[in-house]
């Protein structure tokens, strides 16, 4: 109890006090996140609605490996990343171990299947909505995916804050193929394992109340604009 | 979209490409070394003597030997005396250097089960601990740290992986990890006083033997071999060697305190070392 008390003031003075070390590692963690989520979304979303959309052979199966995607544990990413990047793997000559970029390769990996399993999911739902309208005007395939992940924009927002959720949390991924390299490659995450092996609970329980604000205000952000546009496309 | 992608893509790769030619050299070393403070504390100075900027992956010495023979580290500080002659011997390290030296404790509960304090000798401590089956927590995962620990094992002649699982705990993770579990378990541990001393989360463990010879813990700089990786960066990676074991790096390590305690004496070769 006396942790968690210690924990709540060094959450709430570690926020008050802008520490330039903490600003530092939270903005690593958001650009790394967020840059990952990008990717994930350019990618999961037409792979997503696709397999929603379009018959063809081994559907079924792509499906049911997209879900079973959303379950891959982050340290084995980190680890077929960390094979892939080291020097001594087949990716070894760009250098990327350690750095950022390979944080972002691996929570990229880690996301693109929950997006594009729940836009499969949501555009599949829609499609038996307006399927037959959309058939009426002989809509070209390609105009059929996008009007239906336009359509599904307000959803898809869940699909992409599952997947910020899943990033932003994670550390298995990101301590392996980053290293936890302080001013390089630490983020949220790799700092509260590294208080917690210090036997600095209470600074490292204050870094996780800090994590779930930042989640707060990006999920508090997506509601406000899902909001706003929603009301916007209700009056259009 | 397919554009952003490709432009995302091509940035992310040049940003990198640039970031692996020039930019910071990589020290593979330990979880005590970097625990503790101590490289935090002694590596600006080097940046600031040499302008070259230094990036820590803190692993265990095992792991770091790893990321050495693969050529994903520029240089590597390490405490495990044999494997790093096996290194060197085995074309993977250029040349190996005493750096510092710290010791060993035996950390337990204070109502010590085994009755090991006040004894004098390590592994007949250890020895005790096993006859009594008393909870011992191991940190299992090819560290230095653990390697002394089995060498300690071995002079005890007691093998204690029998009992794994049951008395023998091993975690299979780093030191700061392994004391928490040694506290929360109110069980015996080994652990360098380095990261003993700057370690918050104690509960009521105390250090209960200490200064037996075999508890020495020497620290050694190794160069991985450029002749074996290209793009490692020798003459960063030198600097940062003879820094270390020169006048200002030893008199750094030396003058590091952890609440008024020394943790690592530097015993480095200076003048053979020290190039002007």
């Amino acid at each position: 109890m006396n942790t968690l008390g210690q924990a709540i003031a060094e959450a709430g003075t570690l926020l008050a006090g802008f520490d330039a070390d903490l600003l530092e590692i939270i903005g690593l963690s958001l650009r790394v996140s967020l840059t990952a989520v990008l990717i994930a979304c350019v990618i999961g979303f037409p792979l997503g609605a696709a397999v929603a959309l379009f018959k063809f052979p081994g559907r079924g199966a792509v499906s049911l490996l997209l879900n079973t995607f959303m379950g891959l544990p982050p340290v084995v990413v980190g680890l077929l990343v960390f094979l892939m990047l080291s020097r001594a793997g087949p990716l070894g000559v760009l250098g990327l171990l350690f750095t950022p970029t390979a944080m972002i390769i691996a929570q990229a990996l880690l996301v693109t299947p929950i997006v594009a399993a729940l836009t499969r999911q949501i555009v599949a739902d829609l499609w038996r909505e307006y399927g037959e309208h959309l058939h009426s005007l002989d809509a070209s395939p390609t105009a059929r995916l996008g009007t239906l992940i336009y359509d599904a924009r307000f959803s898809l927002a869940t699909a992409v804050l599952a997947g910020f959720g899943r990033a932003i949390a994670e550390v298995g991924a990101v301590m392996i193929v980053g290293g936890n390299i302080d001013h390089a490659t630490r983020v949220m995450t790799t700092a509260i394992a590294l208080e917690t092996s210090k036997g600095n609970l209470a600074t490292a329980l204050a870094l996780g109340f800090v994590l779930l604000t930042i989640a707060l205000v990006v999920n508090a952000v997506v509601e406000l604009v899902n909001g706003w546009a929603g009301r916007k496309a209700a009056l259009a | 979209m397919r554009r952003i992608t490709a432009t995302l893509l091509a940035l992310l790769l040049a940003t990198s490409a640039g970031f692996a030619q020039s930019g910071p050299i990589t020290l593979a070393s330990t979880t005590s070394t970097e625990n503790s403070g101590l490289l935090g504390d002694i590596l600006p100075r080097f940046t600031e003597d040499t302008g070259i900027a230094v990036r820590v992956v803190a692993v265990g010495t095992g792991a770091a030997l790893n990321l050495g023979r693969q050529g994903d580290a520029d240089v590597l500080l390490v405490h495990s005396r044999p494997d790093e002659d096996a290194f060197v011997a085995g074309g993977y390290g250029a040349f190996r250097r005493d750096v510092m030296f710290n010791d060993f404790v035996i950390v337990g509960p204070p109502d010590d089960p085994a009755a090991i304090r006040g004894m004098t000798e390590a592994p007949a401590a250890l020895a005790r601990i096993a006859a009594h089956g008393a909870d011992f927590v191991s940190r299992g995962d090819d560290s230095g740290t653990h390697k002394a620990e089995r060498r300690l094992w071995g002079l005890s002649g007691v093998d204690p992986s029998a009992a794994s699982g049951r008395w023998y705990k091993e975690t299979g993770s780093g030191m700061g990890a392994t004391l928490n579990t040694a506290s929360g378990l109110g069980a015996y541990t080994l652990t360098d006083r380095g990261t003993w001393l700057s370690f918050r989360n104690r509960g009521g463990l105390e250090v209960l033997l200490e200064g037996d010879p075999p508890l020495f813990n020497p620290y050694g700089a190794l160069l991985v071999n450029p002749a074996r990786h290209r793009h490692i960066r020798a003459r960063e990676a030198e600097a940062l060697i003879d820094w270390l074991t020169g006048p200002r790096g030893q008199a750094a390590i030396a003058a590091f305190q952890v609440n008024g305690q020394q943790l690592f004496f530097p015993n480095a070769d200076v003048r053979r070392n020290h190039r002007d």
